[in-house]
């Protein structure tokens, strides 16, 4: 049985964890959360120099061509401090867009681009309110143009490019849809940034009109597509949600161990004992749950839509957890706009949203035990 | 990261495969039946020859020195063992574990060496079987609340009280009991560990009839039973000291699996066959939704039975990881079954052979409360993930320094 990190692994986690402490500090995050632009392009540049973005590309596109349980450490360390950086859009969704379904030309032209940190990219998925059904995709791509509208694409305003699912011929369903390619800088784009329960993470809605893109992938693949760079995406994101659900015990710990109450510290009473108790078992659960997400997507294994439908739900149900039970624990002053609870309260809900909610996931996780149990 | 053995553990596994293969019994012949009520004679025919076999090749404690017996291995080789013995229906819910696991370590930690001589082989062997006599009806999760009291006279110790929950106590030829020895003294002061048989004259087993109708437990009376000091167990007032040790080796227990019997299979599988109002019960978005919940759960603490796995492959102390298995499975089995009832609908309140699925969901139902109790409640082991594990302060102890005569009991 060797189901752990090895020591090198480890050994990234910590390096990772250092250069974040020093470089991502919540004055960081705050400094995105509460200015008008975009991602914190320092720290954005940082990133890049450490050659992160490029973990899990294949050297011959211009990566570290690490892996993937190297990037699923890096993930947790980015979770842990809520870096305010398109992390998760250019790396697990873009670049996995990419490897995914693009050509060996796209492969080359794009990827060396994400690796050095000269391109951000995206997933334009959502149209409106509800879940996102192939059924509902009205975007068009037809002919190399592409038109319709998207919302609540996350750092939909600092991408330079986007991996779009848009309705590509008329057949019905996801029969019918493709990935298309855009740069997001081609006439006919237009965009402007919406509201957010997070600003840390700016969303965007892009409206397309007649614009210029290329295919990612078939016709008729889109869908499938989409999905397959949605699994890993989740289980990237998994190890993110494990990192701040961590980080909100810490918090909710080291506050309860310093506030007195009552003549005594609040972490003394059974109260509070027994919600951070659970927080640990619900913490320990999703990253037992996220280990076997990355053992599935290192491995390209068959059960990874399962493994990666379990971490997601798992690690949505800690972080959300840790999150409104960590400013539960603060009282009065982590209701504060002073104290970093909401930061932790409002990335936990973002990142429950994106990529789809916990509902979509249950029902994908459940038709896989089902195909499971019936193989 | 994978879940290979190392090429060691693969020999061992194939060594342990060829010999269970050989020597395993079947569940049910003429040594005994595995499958007969538990501490039934037959059963208990069954448990006492497989454990002599265990004993005789070296594998009845993995980890034991050769010298007491043993086999001299590691942990990841008791494991290994345990599932690849699981596998054939023989292993599980023996009577010789509470013995092994617990009373022999602690016998082997303060006993003398006439003690250990005289006692550690027939325990391994399954001639003689132990159990522990600790909680009492005043002390449950508050164990140094015990009363029970043992008296000095001459070279002897007069022993009144009561003890409650000792598992195999109708069966069991000796045990390990905890007294209060001065209760003019903080309650954790007054203590003493004793062995004892449990022939001896004014020991009375009474079984408990469960709110399930079972009877897995006992209740054991003591009259005026006189234990010879020789069979102290550490000094006079140092019982909790002693007991620590005992329950430190009840935490080392490390299962194969932790899914339990009943679990999102099973649930699956019962959806599968039933119809709601809007379909079959399977296709139903409630209950794929607690199924999905239910999974992660169930998948979780798999997954973190692997990474404690992989650290007793690699040599190394489990994390504190280990520790949440309990107080995940009880309540989800209490639910889940619960759940599976309401699928079942008005038939739901059937039982046995009258249910859906043989009562399999209301006998999980009916045990559940059991579970959640048993070994540490819901409610202590949070305490001890918060106090151990998390490094939040202990409980303010209102009983601390007062003497245990002067504590109010509540009646």
């Amino acid at each position: 049985m060797n189901f752990d990190f090895s020591d090198d692994q480890k050994l990234l986690k910590d390096q990772a964890r250092k250069f974040l402490a020093e470089k991502c500090a919540p004055k960081v995050v705050r400094g995105v959360l509460e200015g008008a632009g975009g991602l914190d392009s320092n720290l954005w540049k940082a990133i890049a120099e450490m050659g992160w973005l490029g973990t899990a590309i294949p050297e011959n596109y211009g990566g570290l061509g690490l892996g993937y349980l190297e990037l699923c450490v890096i993930a947790e360390e980015l979770g842990r401090v809520l870096a305010p950086v398109p992390f998760s859009s250019t790396v697990y969704l873009f670049a996995e867009g990419v490897l995914a379904a693009g050509s060996e030309e796209q492969k080359k032209r794009l990827l060396p681009d994400v690796a050095s940190g000269a391109l951000i990219g995206t997933f334009a998925r959502a149209e409106g309110p509800g879940a996102v059904i192939a059924k509902n995709i009205r975007a068009t791509f037809k002919g190399g143009k592409l038109s319709g509208k998207k919302t609540a694409v996350v750092d939909g305003m600092d991408a330079d490019y986007a991996v779009v699912l848009a309705r590509a011929s008329d057949e019905p369903g996801e029969r019918g849809l493709a990935l298309a390619l855009v740069d997001l800088k081609a006439a006919g784009v237009k965009r402007h940034a919406q509201d957010s329960i997070d600003p840390s993470r700016k969303h965007a809605e892009i409206i397309f009109e007649n614009v210029s893109a290329e295919p990612l992938g078939k016709t008729g693949e889109g869908w499938s597509n989409a999905n397959r760079v949605l699994d890993r995406a989740a289980i990237l994101m998994a190890f993110e949600q494990v990192g701040g659900a961590d980080a909100c015990l810490v918090m909710a710990k080291d506050y309860a161990m310093n506030r007195y109450a009552f003549g005594r510290p609040i972490a003394s009473f059974q109260a509070i004992k027994h919600k951070l108790a659970d927080m640990y078992v619900n913490n320990e659960l999703a990253r037992s749950n996220a280990y076997y997400g990355a053992w599935a997507l290192s491995t390209n294994a068959r059960e990874l839509p399962l493994a990666a439908a379990a971490a997601r739900v798992a690690a949505t149900q800690a972080f959300d957890y840790a999150a409104k039970e960590n400013t539960q624990t603060h009282g009065g002053v982590g209701f504060t706009w002073e104290f970093d609870c909401h930061l932790y309260y409002k990335r936990s809900r973002e990142l429950a949203l994106a990529l789809g909610a916990q509902r979509s996931w249950k029902e994908k996780l459940v038709t896989e035990l089902e195909l499971s149990n019936a193989a | 990261m994978d879940f290979e053995d190392t090429k060691e553990e693969a020999e061992f596994r194939s060594a342990v495969k060829k010999w269970l293969d050989a020597n395993a019994p079947a569940e049910k012949d003429e040594a005994g039946d595995f499958m007969g009520e538990r501490g039934s004679k037959g059963w208990l025919a069954a448990q006492r020859a497989w454990q002599a076999k265990k004993a005789a090749a070296g594998y009845a404690r993995i980890t034991w020195p050769k010298e007491v017996g043993g086999y001299g291995g590691t942990p990841i080789q008791q494991v290994i063992f345990n599932q690849e013995e699981a596998k054939h229906n023989v292993g599980g819910n023996n009577p010789f574990a509470i013995g092994l696991g617990m009373c022999i370590p602690t016998l082997m930690a303060y006993g003398d060496k006439n003690a250990i001589k005289r006692y550690v082989k027939p325990a391994l062997t399954g001639d003689e079987i132990w159990c522990q006599l600790f909680s009492e009806p005043a002390g449950g999760s508050d164990v140094a609340g015990l009363r029970t009291r043992a008296e000095k006279q001459g070279d002897e110790w007069v022993v009144n009280g009561q003890k409650i929950w000792t598992t195999g106590a109708q069966i069991s030829d000796y045990g390990i009991l905890l007294t209060r020895t001065d209760a003019n003294v903080p309650k954790h002061k007054g203590l003493t560990m004793f062995y004892l048989s449990m022939k001896s004259p004014g020991v009375e087993v009474r079984p408990i009839k469960q709110a399930s109708g079972a009877s897995g437990f006992n209740e054991v009376f003591f009259t005026d039973v006189r234990i010879p000091d020789s069979q102290r167990l550490g000094e006079v007032g140092q019982g909790w000291q002693v007991a620590l040790t005992t329950l430190m080796h009840e935490r080392l227990a490390v299962g194969g699996g932790a899914g339990g019997a009943l679990d999102v299979p099973q649930l699956m599988a019962l959806a599968r066959a039933l119809e709601l109002e809007d379909g079959p019960a399977l296709k139903n978005a409630s209950v794929r939704e607690r199924i999905a919940d239910w999974y992660v759960r169930s998948a979780g603490l798999k997954y973190t039975t692997y990474r404690t796995m992989t650290a007793l492959s690699r040599g190394q102390q489990p994390g504190p990881e280990a520790s949440i298995a309990k107080i995940v499975v009880a309540p989800k089995l209490q639910d889940l079954s619960a759940f599976a009832m309401e699928l079942e609908g008005e038939a739901g309140a059937l039982k046995g052979d009258d249910a859906p699925a043989h009562g399999a969901f209301q006998g999980g139902w009916m045990g559940a409360p059991g579970l959640r109790i048993a070994g540490g409640t819901d409610e202590i082991l949070r305490n001890i993930i918060a106090e151990r594990v998390l490094g939040l302060p202990q409980d303010v102890r209102v009983d601390k320094d007062i003497p245990f005569n002067k504590l109010p009991s509540g009646r």
